[in-house]
Order: structure tokens, then C-alpha cells, then sequence
């Protein structure tokens, strides 16, 4: 290393040019440009237009303050909005990670047709969203929902002789018409595409656990619940917590499947921030109120992030 | 004893593509009759443009015979179904956009995986979370800009926006690939007198070919997948991509094509799904080799 570095000292231009403080950030800063330009530059526009009267067709408004802020969180789209998108996130996360749990332990080790398996699984992830969300769609279409079908002849062919009447074959469910159905559904269509990316993660986390680990874990006599809890666990916090960030992050600000399957509907009982935002900026033109609306996602963006990372550190020194 | 419990996932994790195999097939007759049997393809009057090719094949299980094709030709010859353009939009579009996203990603993914210190761990970290920003809070504002520099129905738009996703992806993907390449690898290059340059096309990249490859994967996919920038900026039929052509042109009010629109998912979704499980081990090296290791 020494003569390498006493190579580069001597010499003109161009080995001062591959001098590390002058080549990584030469290396990194169109990446960071680009990102600055197109990350950073719409999200500090996003804050000024949410603190003016901004509507589509003009980048600037009269300075209103955090007008749109108040205006926003009074209203009772908003509520129901900022509730729906808390509660569809942590049920359908919650569904996520026992899934996936199950099926990464399942699935790390070999045997006989693993991959067929695998191709099975990481299905809904590997197709576009809108796309698998429109197989959804025509699985809880009203009168020719496949699931509702389903259920009617399971309860005239075996459900029916048990006493178990569980759905009226005459007015079968709504799945995307009744509030508590459509939520039902919006949750378990994002478990659906999450859970296969949950999955290879949780996969990846218990394959980088060494053999040893294991050795020692059976020399000291842990095994079952014990070892799973005291050994297991530990070693896959780290990944497993950033497997979750993702997830809800991905959750909470989605919007193309509850576009596609509810578009917020039945009346605003599904309504989520992503898409109450895209509907009062871009279909009501309050591009300010709209902003603000999606603002409100950033500090819980920012928190659990935060809260992750540190979270995934700390498991991982200990 | 792992089917048992990987089994009951599969099956319902794959049963929206089973069932769309399945509904592509189905002539109107078949699918709108609520007394069939959905599981099974059911005799039915077929209009005269629902091509049935295995007509008289009575042998063939579950009324296989009773098939059409007619509804992915209707995607490919019926007038007015830009269907052609959306794949070809998508192909463009995914195919700039991950050349943009390599020359961006492959120096800075290098420089953060090796040549800075202190900092470059935390600079990976930093772009790692630029990555969770969502397009959910910038879509308002870059719909903003777009319309003001003109690019609106343009697939420039889409080209300029969307290496804002795939680039801090790719880069931290980079990074976890450059970083199980051994650096005494390219010390020995430069000792022997090559410039560092020289290093990274002769000795760094040829090994790290794989990894770009799963990049190229993972970021074309990403643009595929897009959908809330491409529904804002994007309103004309013609200049759609696949994500929002089909499930806003194939349902018109209140008209679904349904076997239609089943075909038109199907057809990109298949070989996306063979891309992702033959890089899928490549791409959990890298995502997991980044920072956290």
C-alpha cells in the first residue's frame, strides 16, 4: 500500500486526479446532482406550494401560511383518510411479517421442488402492481367475483351440511361496495404484493446466519423455541427491521392499488392520504391543499425510518 | 412437510395469474353465463370474431376445446387499442432510463463502496433513505414543473423522472456488489502501473457483470411498475406505458374488457417473473450487501 500511495504522490495531473479526495467526489456528484435536482428541488417546491393558494395551471400563489395545514386536518376526508392509511399499513404489515416469517424458514432450506415453489411465491412481486391489482378487481367484481362462487358452492356442498350459513347466496358479498369489505380487501391485495419481497428479504437475513452459529447454539443445547428466540431472532432483527421499513413505507404511501380497486369509494370510506392528495391537487386542482395532504406523510416517513435504522444498528452491535 | 406449509402460500399468492390464464381464455358467451362453472371452459355461442382453435378436440380436459385467442389478438389488431404503442412506450422509456441509470450509479456505487472512508458509509445510508422518498409527495410538484417546461403526454417526462427512483436503488445495489470484490485486486492492477480508470474497465467491471445485470433487471422493472407519475403527466392514449394504459384505456366506464385486460397483464408479467427468479439470488447479495454488513 505504501508504494502504491507514494506511486500516485509523485507525477502531474492526472495522478492528482486519481487522488481519492478528488476522484470519489468526482465519482458520486453527478449521481447526487441528478437526485438533488429531482428529489430534493420537488419536495422543497412540495413544502412552498403547501403554504400557498397554488391551483393547477401556476406554480405560485399568494403566501397563505399553514393555512392549507389547518384548512386540511379539518376536514373530514382527511380524518378518515389519515386513520385508514395508519390502520391499512399496520394490519396488512402485521399479516407481512407473520407470512413471511413462516415462509422464509420454510423456504432457506432445500428440498424437492424449492424452486417451483419460489417462482410461486415471488409471482405477485415480479409483475407490475396496476396490472396484478386489475386481477383483483375482476376476483371481487360483483356478480361474477370468482371468490363469491366459490363460497356459495363450498356452503351448498360441504359448509351447508356442517350448519354453517355463513354468506346468502342471492346477495353474496360486495367486496369493493361495503366499507368494511373494501378495507378488508385493500389490505389483504397490498399483503399479497408485499409478502413475496418480505420473504426473499427474511431469506436473505437467515441464509447470512453462519453454520457455526448453529453449531454452537446445538453444543450449548438450545434448540426449538429457545434457540429460535435467543439465536435466531437477534441474528435477523437487523434485517428483518429493514424488510419492515420498506414495507410501510411502501404501504403507507401507495396509491395504485387503492386506485384501482376503490379509487377511495365506497364514499370516501377507503380513502387513503396518497390518494386523497392525488384527488384534491391534481382532479380538484388544490394543487396547495394537495401538497399539504401528502406532506402529512413526511414526519411518519421520517420517524420510522429514523426509528429503524437506529433500531437495526444497535441489534446489530449487541 | 415444507409443502404443507409453503403449499397453502403459493396457492394463494399465485391464484390471480391462474386466474387470469384462465379468464384471457374464456369467450364472452362462457365468462358472462353466471350458471358456468368458472373453473372450467364451458361450451358457449361464439361470436364470429372469438377464434376458437381447438374446436372439436373433445378429448382435451376441463372443455379446453372451447378456448379463444380472439381476446389477445383484440389487443394487437383491434383499432383504436394502442396496446403495440404501451409496450413499445414501456420498452423505451425502462430502456433510456436504465442507461441513465448506470452511467449515474456504477461510479457513484464504486466510489461509496471503496474509495471514500469515514463518510462513505454514511453517505450510503443517505441515499439508501433518498430511495424511501415516494413519489406520493412529488408527484403534485413535478406535475407542476413538467407542464411548465412543456413535456406533458411525453415520454420525455417519464425519462427525466424516473431515474429519481431507480438511481438511489441501483446505487445501493452497486455498492453491495463492489464491496465482495476484493480490493487487492485492483491495488495489484495499479501497482503493475494501470491507471485506475484502467482498473475498473479491465478488472472491476468484468466481475462485478453479473451484478450489473441484476441492476439492469431491477431498475427496467421499477419502471415498469410506475404508475402514479405516469397518470399524472401522461393523458393521451398513444403515449401511455403498460402500467396505466391498461387499466385506464381497457376499462371504459363502465365497459370492462375483462379477458382483455387479464391477456394484457399477463403477456409483460410472464417474462418479468422468469427475469426476477433467475436474478433473484444475485439481487438479495446486493441488497443485503450494502450497508448493513
Amino acid at each position: 500500500m505504501a508504494a502504491v500511495a507514494e506511486a500516485r504522490s509523485k507525477g502531474g495531473w492526472r495522478n492528482t486526479f486519481e487522488q481519492r479526495r478528488f476522484l470519489a467526489p468526482l465519482l458520486i456528484s453527478p449521481a447526487v446532482l441528478y437526485i438533488v435536482l429531482l428529489v430534493g428541488a420537488p419536495l422543497g417546491l412540495a413544502v412552498y406550494l403547501s403554504l400557498t393558494d397554488a391551483t393547477a395551471g401556476s406554480l405560485s400563489g399568494e403566501f397563505v401560511g399553514l393555512h392549507n395545514y389547518a384548512d386540511v386536518w379539518h376536514s373530514e376526508n382527511f380524518r378518515k383518510a389519515f386513520r385508514n392509511t395508519i390502520f391499512f399499513t399496520l394490519v396488512s404489515q402485521a399479516i407481512v411479517l407473520v407470512g413471511a416469517a413462516i415462509l422464509a424458514h420454510r423456504l432457506v432450506k432445500p428440498f424437492r421442488g424449492r424452486w417451483f415453489l419460489r417462482f410461486l411465491v415471488v409471482l405477485p412481486w415480479a409483475a407490475p402492481v396496476a396490472l396484478g391489482t386489475i386481477g383483483w378487481l375482476w376476483i371481487f367484481e360483483s356478480t361474477l367475483s370468482v371468490a363469491n362462487w366459490t363460497l356459495v358452492h363450498l356452503q351448498t356442498g360441504v359448509l351447508g351440511h356442517l350448519g354453517l350459513h355463513l354468506i346468502d347466496p342471492l346477495d353474496p358479498p360486495q367486496w369493493l361496495g361495503r366499507p368494511n369489505l373494501a378495507m378488508a380487501s385493500l389490505i389483504m391485495v397490498h399483503a399479497w404484493r408485499i409478502l413475496p419481497f418480505a420473504t426473499v428479504i427474511f431469506i436473505a437475513g437467515l441464509a447470512s446466519i453462519p453454520a457455526e452459529v448453529d453449531d454452537a447454539a446445538k453444543v450449548d443445547g438450545a434448540t426449538g423455541i429457545k434457540k429460535l428466540w435467543y439465536v435466531t431472532l437477534p441474528l435477523q432483527l437487523p434485517i428483518a427491521l429493514v424488510a419492515l421499513l420498506f414495507g410501510i413505507v411502501f404501504t403507507a404511501t401507495d396509491i395504485t392499488v387503492v386506485y384501482i380497486l376503490t379509487n377511495g369509494g365506497p364514499f370516501n370510506q377507503t380513502q387513503m392520504l396518497p390518494m386523497w392528495a392525488f384527488q384534491t391537487g391534481i382532479r380538484s386542482s388544490s394543487l396547495g391543499e394537495g401538497a399539504a395532504i401528502s406532506l402529512y406523510l413526511l414526519p411518519i416517513l421520517v420517524v420510522v425510518s429514523i426509528a429503524m435504522l437506529w433500531f437495526a444498528r444497535r441489534a446489530e452491535v449487541t | 412437510m415444507s409443502w404443507l406449509v409453503v403449499g397453502p402460500f403459493a396457492i394463494i399468492l399465485a391464484f390471480p395469474f391462474y386466474w387470469m390464464l384462465m379468464t384471457s381464455l374464456k369467450t364472452n358467451g362462457d365468462l358472462y353465463d353466471i350458471s358456468h362453472n368458472p373453473f372450467v371452459f364451458n361450451a358457449a355461442l361464439a361470436a364470429p370474431n372469438e377464434d376458437q382453435p381447438l374446436r372439436g378436440q373433445g378429448w382435451l380436459p376441463f372443455g379446453i376445446e372451447n378456448i379463444t385467442t380472439r381476446n389477445y389478438s383484440f389487443l394487437f389488431t383491434e383499432p383504436g387499442i394502442h396496446y403495440v404503442d404501451w409496450i413499445k412506450n414501456t420498452l423505451v422509456v425502462g430502456g433510456i432510463v436504465v442507461l441513465i441509470t448506470l452511467a449515474l450509479s456504477i461510479p457513484a456505487g464504486y466510489a461509496l463502496a471503496r474509495l471514500s472512508g469515514g463518510w462513505g458509509q454514511s453517505a450510503g445510508i443517505g441515499i439508501f433513505l433518498v430511495y424511501l422518498v415516494p413519489p406520493t409527495l412529488l408527484f403534485l410538484p413535478l406535475s407542476r414543473v413538467v407542464a411548465e417546461l412543456g413535456f406533458q403526454d411525453r415520454l420525455i417526462s417519464l425519462i427525466l423522472v424516473y431515474p429519481s427512483f431507480t438511481v438511489p436503488f441501483s446505487t445501493w445495489l452497486l455498492m453491495g456488489f463492489f464491496k465482495t470484490i476484493p480490493p487487492e485486486l485492483e491495488d495489484a492492477a495499479l501497482v503493475d502501473g494501470a491507471s485506475r480508470l484502467k482498473a475498473l474497465t479491465r478488472i472491476v467491471f468484468p466481475i462485478s457483470l453479473p451484478g450489473i445485470l441484476t441492476v439492469v433487471i431491477f431498475s427496467f422493472s421499477l419502471c415498469v411498475n410506475e404508475f402514479i407519475y405516469a397518470v399524472t403527466f401522461i393523458s393521451t392514449s398513444d403515449a401511455r406505458t403498460i402500467s396505466t394504459g391498461v387499466p385506464l384505456e381497457l376499462i371504459r366506464g363502465d365497459v370492462y374488457f375483462w379477458q382483455s385486460l387479464m391477456a394484457a397483464t399477463l403477456i409483460p408479467a410472464i417474462p418479468l417473473a422468469l427475469l426476477y427468479n433467475v436474478f433473484l439470488d444475485r439481487f438479495i447479495a446486493g441488497f443485503t450487501g450494502g450497508a448493513f454488513r
